[in-house]
């Protein structure tokens, strides 16, 4: 751990931090800047690192290891589920329910399906999921992962030659990349299914078997593949982002709070970039 | 796991190796590693050596345990760990760093887990054990330092004393040759304080639990009198300096000030 992640420890981030404040709006963002780059490098190379060791410590202690990643999965998956139905039923209420009663009103029920699968599959879906999942459990990882490391066990598991990563990150970042993957699952499907009985409720004329067929045809072998690797990879990097802040870097207790701040926010922007790149793989798909 | 030994040259294999060796080595501040906290370290361990180094509070007794445990590199000079040269302990010298048993001032225990279960952690990683396994491992050392009562409470719930002993417990858990403690009898009630001694003392000449192996030990202090009489060596951390002070009857001959105080003398004698 010193070894892997010394380079974060005494950075130039930190130097950053400290410096005076520059005196012009030029100096203040190119700081700003920097501090941004030094940031992504760090994730990156933290992200590299965990990548690393999970490919490399695949059989290392699975009697230890194992059971934390199923209890990461419960945790950030299988506990969150009532709370994604309760949101995936209210989004196809506000969502679905008012787009399709619109869509009856000017006749264009042709677009329903294109509309559902861009707004509800492709956009809204995975990305209030990952939301979700931060404020959740993403939150409680920073303030989890700082706190221990605040009151050294980070050097207790180093002395007691236990890989801080092995043991501490990569249970969360696989139960929070499955976990995320799976709601997404569940929330748009469930969202689908609720838009649905909204628009029964409204007495609109679409059967059932014309909104499954206009969501079939809407859908294609990519909209499939393109959301299975946008889940996994917004639960990755909340994973990532989280436990970097949490572990990667010395901390003490009352830092926590202003830690998870940061965390939070930088996943939501991690997020929204992760976003960006999928729609431009969507434009090309 | 790799248990493998140090290979030794033809010229030194009847010799014993070793355990600790430094020559002009530099250590930094786990905080920031370019802060100085010693300089020019000479220092020598012989397997069943027990030394206590004392020096007072924040002077950079933690980051001195912390560089001989190879949790922390050197910022300079020569460190041979067991006759290899050492910086830090990284994955590859893994059988090395498990050689070291780690006492910390605060035990740094995980919260979360129960006393048996922090116990019973690096057993379990090292060895693959599930929990059951382990637990039924771990249970005579949990009877050793009298932790059974309390093997299935959490850290925070325990009083500072008991959690030093599961710091202890865990640290002797996978039979290290070495066993370093940072301050293990401060902040510790007589009746822990002596408790603590006396089991140190045993470790010292080989304990059932080590297989009669006599553990190399290393403690800090910022009171000498809690070693008195012993059969310890003594030295000192005095403006990052490693002073080297003998047995405890040279420690009570001595005239440096700072030993004074560690010794708690009166104040007027400290003046001299």
């Amino acid at each position: 751990m010193q070894g892997k992640l010394a380079s974060f420890f005494k950075s130039e981030k930190q130097w950053l931090r400290r410096a005076p404040l520059p005196r012009t709006y030029t100096d203040f963002l190119g700081r700003k800047l920097f501090t941004i780059l030094l940031t992504a490098q760090g994730i990156g190379a933290f992200a590299l690192i965990t990548l690393a060791v999970i490919v490399r410590k695949l059989n290392v202690a699975p009697a230890v290891i194992h059971p934390m990643i199923r209890r990461e999965i419960a945790r950030s998956g299988v506990r969150l589920l009532p709370m994604y139905l309760f949101v995936a039923v209210a989004l196809g209420f506000l969502a679905i329910g008012q787009t399709v009663a619109v869509a009856a009103r000017l006749g264009a029920f042709d677009y329903i399906g294109t509309v559902m699968v861009t707004v509800i599959v492709r956009e809204l879906g995975p990305l209030l999921a990952a939301v979700l999942a931060l404020a959740r459990v993403g939150a409680a990882n920073v303030i989890e992962l700082g706190t221990a490391r605040a009151l050294g066990n980070v050097e207790a598991l180093e002395a007691s030659g236990i890989d801080p990563i092995h043991y501490l990150v990569v249970p969360k970042v696989i139960g929070m990349t499955l976990g995320v993957f799976s709601l997404t699952v569940y929330l748009i499907l469930a969202a689908l299914g609720s838009g649905y009985l909204f628009v029964f409720l409204q007495n609109v004329a679409l059967t059932p078997s014309k909104y499954c067929a206009e969501l079939a045809t809407s859908l294609g072998w990519q909209d499939f593949v393109l959301l299975a690797l946008k889940s996994c990879a917004f639960g990755f990097f909340v994973g990532i982002v989280t436990c970097y802040h949490g572990l990667a870097q010395p901390l003490r207790l009352e830092d926590v709070s202003r830690v998870t701040v940061r965390a939070t926010t930088e996943c939501i922007f991690v997020c929204v970039l992760i976003d960006a790149l999928f729609f431009v793989l969507y434009l090309r798909a | 796991m790799n248990n493998e030994k140090p290979k030794q040259s033809p010229k030194t294999a009847g010799a014993p190796v070793v355990p600790i060796e430094m020559r002009g080595v530099a250590m930094g501040a786990i905080a920031d590693p370019d802060f100085l906290v010693l300089k020019d370290v000479n220092w020598t361990v012989a397997s069943g050596d027990f030394w206590v180094v004392g020096a007072p509070q924040n002077s950079g007794k933690s980051d001195f345990l912390m560089t001989t445990a190879g949790l922390m590199p050197p910022v300079g000079g020569s460190y041979k760990f067991f006759g290899s040269p050492t910086r830090i302990f990284d994955e590859s010298r893994l059988a090395d760093r498990l050689r070291v048993g780690f006492i910390f001032e605060q035990s740094e225990l995980f919260h979360y887990l129960t006393v048996a279960e922090n116990v019973a952690l690096p057993l379990r990683y090292h060895h693959n054990l599930p929990v059951d396994e382990a637990m039924a491992a771990i249970d005579d050392l949990l009877g050793l330092t009298e932790l059974r009562p309390v093997a299935d409470v959490r850290p925070p719930d325990l009083a500072q004393s008991w959690q030093k002993r599961a710091g202890l417990a865990r640290a002797l858990a996978l039979c290290p040759d070495i066993l370093l403690a940072d301050n293990p009898l401060g902040a510790l009630d007589s009746r822990h304080c002596h408790w603590f001694r006396r089991f140190l003392d045993e470790l010292s000449l080989g304990h059932k639990w080590c297989r009669n192996k006599p553990l190399t030990i290393v403690v800090t202090t910022d009171d000498f009198r809690h070693w008195r009489g012993g059969r310890f060596q003594f030295a000192l951390l005095k403006e990052k300096s490693f002073v080297p002070l003998g047995s405890w009857n040279q420690v009570l001959a001595s005239e440096e000030p700072l030993v004074k105080e560690l010794l708690a003398a009166p104040m007027a004698e400290v003046g001299k």
